[in-house]
């Protein structure tokens, strides 16, 4: 008997289906993954198997639970159920707990409820739960509220709470997407390490993430399963045009050579530095002498996890945060610290693309006049015919129509926001454009196609592209050349390819070994990262790296190396280690 | 959560003084003095009583003295009251609306808490649409509306109740004022628990508690009750000036001899020193009240940090 | 202005918005108008026809009350003072109240911190008071009664607009236009105004009813308007005297002052579901 049957699941909200006839089964001890865009439904299965749907979803078909149908159940017998049998992990750690309660007394409730454990045993209980979750000084974290952790710790107390009546049936709702890669890939070894015989239905957008962690995977797309097999065979050989598109989104590393060599530099920075006041005293230092330059026609990436400064990078470039020291030089002149300094004639040289398209979008205006605005302000005698004409062309480079002129922000969907915002920025024909995590909150298909157009204009315009980005698969797709940021500084640059087919810095290969890999006969995303990133406020001592670093040694902790070209490359990399054979060759 | 205390009380110190002085200003700006109506003083007799009350000395002087005054607990002496001093007529009135306050307060808390959650677990039902509409009522009828009302249906008509404060009437007395100075509250706070307690029940955090089987009774009481509130508790602090405000018409409607009454005789009488003494007092018993809930808010939200 | 225009078409969509304004456009016709083409006044008494009971033959609708004045005249002599008070004085507030806080948002820094301090500070001060001290000590008149009541109402769209202004000027959009170039009038204009347009239509609509209250509190207690001008307030305290003799002194005029207040309670909560609405929290799919 399967653990978990679901048949001809359908669920409706009024006329709309987000699952339609859907059907799956998942044995004991198996790894199932379910896989698709959002809005394919697999979040409102999950939610379905749970019970957890709102009243005003129309559910039909059958689940059963080892035989049990779990639809026919009344409330309090799902209730016993939960936890116990049957248990949950969502996306977002930080809205998932309750931050008015600490952790001790959110895993209490849970024993209590289910008569597992009461009073000190409960306690200890949990306090167990938490060790094996991998939370350091698990005691002291019993009293602690959710918002004195961070994110991946959370995530931890999630899957402890989850575990913590040992339930048959695991369900992992996108249990990464909201963490850092690095942490990512500590979450998904903890899932793999204490499920024990529990089994797993991870759902996820990433195939990386299924294909290290699931022998066999389901595809859905606008409600309905697409494509189900095992995951080896489904990657070797996928049929669906849905699936396709997820593994091509996933996997098209095609890197265009970068452009010739030695011509002058469009932008660059010199010791770099950027600070904001944090409490009374303190200052945080986001960016710490920090250099880079960039050619025109060139797209130079800059990585790392949150927390390292590379959005900073982008606002002071754009001149929207003073920087505290250093200096930037934009086609031989030195730039303004604010846009206030900066004239006219430069702002529409420099443009920037935010993460949110929503948010960067004035809510009353139509697409249309947002596009349009840049003309007004900069070539304010320019007719309207000719406004409207270039406001169509910008639109048409990003592949949006005119049928889009009228349209309210609140009327696009992601993608055709980012789209709009996009021609807004190209349609003064910048010479350097900014993407900060431009294209993070887009689902896989429509990211790789907004890569593409940018890619063309690009090569139609030699624009110069800033590209700020955590997603490694992203960036391997549309940069050059890469710069790797931690806490503040580049630890290494170089070309894209040589930086992630043969990292020098213990942190760069950490984050590649860190992503999931969308190949199920690799080795899955490993992690040989410990803990997080620190906080900029309390930056370590000598090299920044050296407490997560498994190569450190006493010089890391009292001196920093600098960021220097190592053998003859143009590659530069901050590790007194940089050209050790050993860090290079030993597997992570 | 001393030091906190301590710094929030420092803080008000300013506050208080701009009160005062405020109030201070706007009495001696009144045309006429405390003196003028009785028939035409001797010059020479004038003349001491304005010394008596020190109204002979430079503004400057007279403030400063009467703050050193408020601060020993010495208001000064009333000018419509001739035998007492304001201290001793706050002493005396100030129990009495504080018992009908703190009733009211109490009952609107308790009344108004019970309905929204009533509401909010039966969304969109009957009984959330009738709570709501009475809701709606309430905090469009004006207190000086309610009072009469009750007092024609309750004391007139079907006789239950007294409807004066002299005579004999007990604690039955108290029922009117108090609930008529209660409804509007109630009202508000049935309106903001309703809305508090949804958003919390849409919240991912519920979901979670609803995923591991917790029983409902836990996921109210454990996990939706303190978010629920905080809105509520944000209330408090409009809810006690509504409170304050709808005392004076209530104690004037039912002839309570309570500081509202006071006030508003005061005020009629030109008795400066009485309006003076009570808005300076009533200031200061806001200032420690919004204070308390300051510190009530902080040990509920965890993320508030009390420095 | 689309925004306003959009915010106009989504109001009128909404039906409790449509009925409430047409009771509102309503009794404000009646109350402008009606006391004119009356054969009775407010004013005039007549002794014969004291407390009179409402009746639709014999001339007086609403009844006389204690001194033989025709009610109906004078509720809606009251009603029309009350309408006024509450436009001037929600005007006053308004004005104060967007202007305060336009420049303590935008300003930010010290500037906005002193500004919210002294707002924080006023806040803690028993407002009525210090009208009621206003009233006594000075000669009351209509334009006293206005600006004592506006100064009062201001606080809370000061914070409004000031909270808002302060999210807006941090949006990315308002970054992107900064970034492009557009002159500060026209991002203050074209990004933030309207986007505060729709709370500040809402808080507006909810200072209204606040306004009533506090002028028909003044009122009732005696400190309000003079005699012989009138208001709902006024003529609420009138009919506690006779309550027991003659209910619908207090009955009438108290319901008048109900169906005003509801209707913009009704108009502020519709107004308000519209603008969040319109500023859609869209990040949960």
């Amino acid at each position: 008997m399967s653990l978990l049957e679901v048949d001809a699941l359908t669920v409706r909200y009024g006329a709309d289906a987000v699952v339609d006839d859907l059907s799956f089964a998942l044995e004991p001890g198996e790894a199932l993954g379910l896989v698709g865009e959002s809005g394919s439904g697999k979040s409102q299965t999950a939610l379905a198997v749970m019970g957890l749907l709102p009243a005003t979803a129309a559910v039909g078909g059958s689940i059963r639970f080892a035989g049990t149908d779990l639809r026919g159940l009344g409330r309090k017998a799902m209730n016993r159920l939960r936890s116990v049998s049957l248990a949950i992990v969502f996306q977002d750690p930080s809205l998932a707990l309750n931050p008015y309660l600490t952790i001790g007394r959110q895993l209490t409730a849970i024993l209590h409820a289910h008569d597992l454990a009461r009073g000190p045993d409960a306690l200890a209980r949990a306090e167990a739960a938490l060790a094996d979750v991998g939370l350091p000084d698990p005691r002291r974290q019993l009293a602690a509220y959710p918002h004195e952790l961070s994110g991946g710790m959370r995530q931890r107390v999630m899957i402890a709470a989850a575990l913590l009546g040992k339930p048959d049936l695991l369900i992992a709702d996108e249990p990464t997407t909201a963490l850092d890669v690095t942490v990512q890939a500590q979450i998904l070894e903890l899932l793999d390490r204490l499920r024990d015989h529990t089994s797993l239905l991870l759902i996820t957008h990433d195939l990386g993430v299924i294909a290290g962690h699931c022998e066999r995977m389901l595809v859905m797309e606008s409600g309905r399963l697409v494509e189900s097999g095992s995951t080896a065979t489904v990657f070797r050989a996928p049929e669906h045009a849905a699936t396709q598109a997820l593994i091509g989104a996933a996997t098209d590393l095609a890197v265009d050579s970068p452009p010739a060599g030695d011509s002058d530099f469009l932008m660059s920075a010199d010791a770099l530095s950027v600070g904001y006041p944090a409490g009374r005293s303190q200052r945080l230092a986001a960016v710490r002498e920090l250099s880079l330059a960039l050619r025109r026609g060139e797209t130079l990436a800059v990585v790392g996890e949150s927390g390292s400064g590379k959005t900073s990078v982008a606002r002071a470039l754009c001149g929207l945060v003073a920087p505290a020291g250093g200096s930037v030089v934009f086609a031989g002149k030195r730039l303004g610290a604010t846009l206030a300094e900066r004239d006219l004639g430069l702002k529409r040289r420099i443009q920037l693309v935010f993460q949110d398209p929503a948010g960067s979008l004035s809510p009353g205006m139509k697409v249309a006049e947002i596009v349009a605005e840049p003309l007004r302000v900069h070539e304010p005698g320019l007719a309207r015919e000719e406004v409207r004409r270039r406001v169509e062309a910008a639109l048409a480079d990003v592949g949006l129509g005119p049928e889009y002129l009228g349209r309210y922000p609140h009327e696009l969907s992601g993608g055709q926001a980012q789209r709009t915002a996009i021609a807004r920025a190209l349609v003064l024909r910048p010479e350097l454009l900014v993407c900060d995590e431009a294209v993070a909150a887009l689902d896989g298909s429509v990211r790789a196609r907004l890569l593409a157009r940018l890619k063309a204009v690009q090569a139609n315009t030699g624009l110069g592209i800033l590209f700020i980005a955590h997603d490694l698969a992203v960036v391997r797709q549309i940069a050059h050349r890469v710069a790797v940021m931690y806490l503040g500084r580049i630890v290494e640059a170089g070309e894209t390819d040589a930086v992630f087919g043969n990292p020098r810095h213990p942190y760069t290969r950490a984050l590649i070994d860190a992503v999931p890999v969308p190949d199920p006969l690799r080795p899955a995303g490993r992690n040989s990262l410990s803990g997080e990133i620190p906080s900029p406020l309390a930056p370590p001592s000598g090299c920044a790296f050296h407490p997560r670093c498994r190569w450190s040694e006493p010089r890391c902790v009292a001196g920093r190396p600098a960021l220097e070209r190592i053998g003859g490359e143009p590659r530069r990399v901050a590790c007194w280690r940089a050209e050790d054979p050993e860090l290079v060759t030993t597997p992570g | 959560m001393l030091a906190f205390t301590l710094r929030r009380l420092l803080a008000a110190i300013p506050t208080l003084f701009l009160v005062v002085l405020g109030a201070f200003l706007l009495v001696r700006a009144a045309p006429g003095g405390p003196f003028d109506e009785e028939r035409v003083l001797p010059a020479e007799l004038e003349a001491n009583l304005l010394a008596a009350y020190h109204l002979d000395e430079p503004l400057p002087t007279q403030f400063l003295r009467y703050v050193g005054g408020v601060l020993t607990g010495d208001f000064g002496p009333s000018y419509g009251y001739r035998d007492y001093t304001v201290g001793q007529l706050i002493a005396q009135a100030f129990p009495l609306s504080l018992m009908i306050g703190g009733l009211a307060m109490l009952l609107a808390l308790a009344l108004g808490i019970s309905a929204g959650a009533v509401a909010a677990l039966r969304p969109n039902t009957a009984l959330d649409r009738g709570v709501m509409a009475l809701s709606m009522t309430g905090i469009s009828i004006p207190v000086f509306v309610i009072a009469p009302l009750l007092v024609l249906a309750f004391g007139v008509s079907l006789d239950w109740l007294p409807v004066g404060w002299s005579g004999s009437g007990g604690i039955s007395r108290l029922v009117l004022p108090v609930v008529a100075l209660a409804l509007p509250q109630v009202a508000h706070i049935a309106r903001l628990t309703r809305a508090g307690l949804i958003e919390v029940l849409e919240s991912d955090y519920i979901r979670t508690a609803r995923a591991q089987g917790l029983p409902t009774s836990t996921l109210l009481l454990v996990h939706a009750a303190r978010p629920a509130l905080v809105p509520v508790l944000s209330y408090l602090g409009p809810a006690i000036a509504g409170i304050l405000t709808g005392s004076v018409v209530i104690e004037q409607v039912f002839g309570i001899p309570g500081l509202g009454q006071f006030f508003v005789n005061g005020a009629l009488n030109r008795d400066y020193t009485l309006v003076l003494g009570i808005v300076v007092f009533y200031a200061t018993l806001i200032v420690l009240l919004n204070l308390a809930v300051d510190i009530l808010y902080a040990t509920l939200d965890p993320r508030i940090r009390l420095t | 202005m689309s925004a306003a225009g959009d915010i106009g078409r989504r109001l009128g969509s909404i039906p409790v918005v449509r009925r409430t304004l047409a009771v509102l456009l309503v009794a404000t016709v009646v109350a402008v108008v009606g006391p004119a083409l009356s054969p009775h006044t407010a004013i005039d008494a007549d002794f014969d026809r004291i407390l009179e009971p409402p009746s639709l033959s014999g001339g007086h609708w609403f009844g006389t009350d204690q001194l033989g004045r025709d009610l109906f005249v004078r509720t809606l002599e009251g009603l029309r003072t009350t309408l006024l008070v509450a436009v001037v004085s929600s005007a006053v507030s308004l004005v104060i109240g967007v202007a305060y806080g336009l420049v303590a948002g935008f300003a930010g820094g010290r500037l906005d911190a002193v500004m919210m301090r002294f707002v924080d500070a006023l806040y803690a001060l028993p407002f009525i008071f210090f009208v009621i001290l206003l009233m006594v000590v000075f000669e009351r008149s209509f334009l006293l009664i206005f600006i004592a009541i506006g100064a009062v109402n201001w606080l809370d769209m000061a914070r409004i607009v000031r909270g808002q202004t302060l999210s807006l000027k941090q949006r990315d959009f308002v970054a992107a236009a900064k970034l492009v170039g557009v002159p500060t009038p026209r991002i203050l204009l074209r990004h933030i105004a309207p986007n505060l347009l729709g709370v500040v239509l809402v808080y507006l609509t909810l200072t209204i009813p606040q306004v009533i209250l506090v002028e028909s509190f003044l009122s009732f207690l005696g400190l309000g308007v003079q005699a012989p001008a009138t208001s709902l307030g006024t003529l609420v305290a009138g009919g506690v005297g006779p309550l027991e003799s003659a209910p619908w002194v207090l009955l009438l005029p108290s319901a008048v002052l109900f169906v005003v207040l509801l209707c913009f309670n009704f108009l502020g909560d519709g107004l308000r579901d519209a603008v969040d609405v319109r500023l859609g929290r869209r990040d949960t799919p």
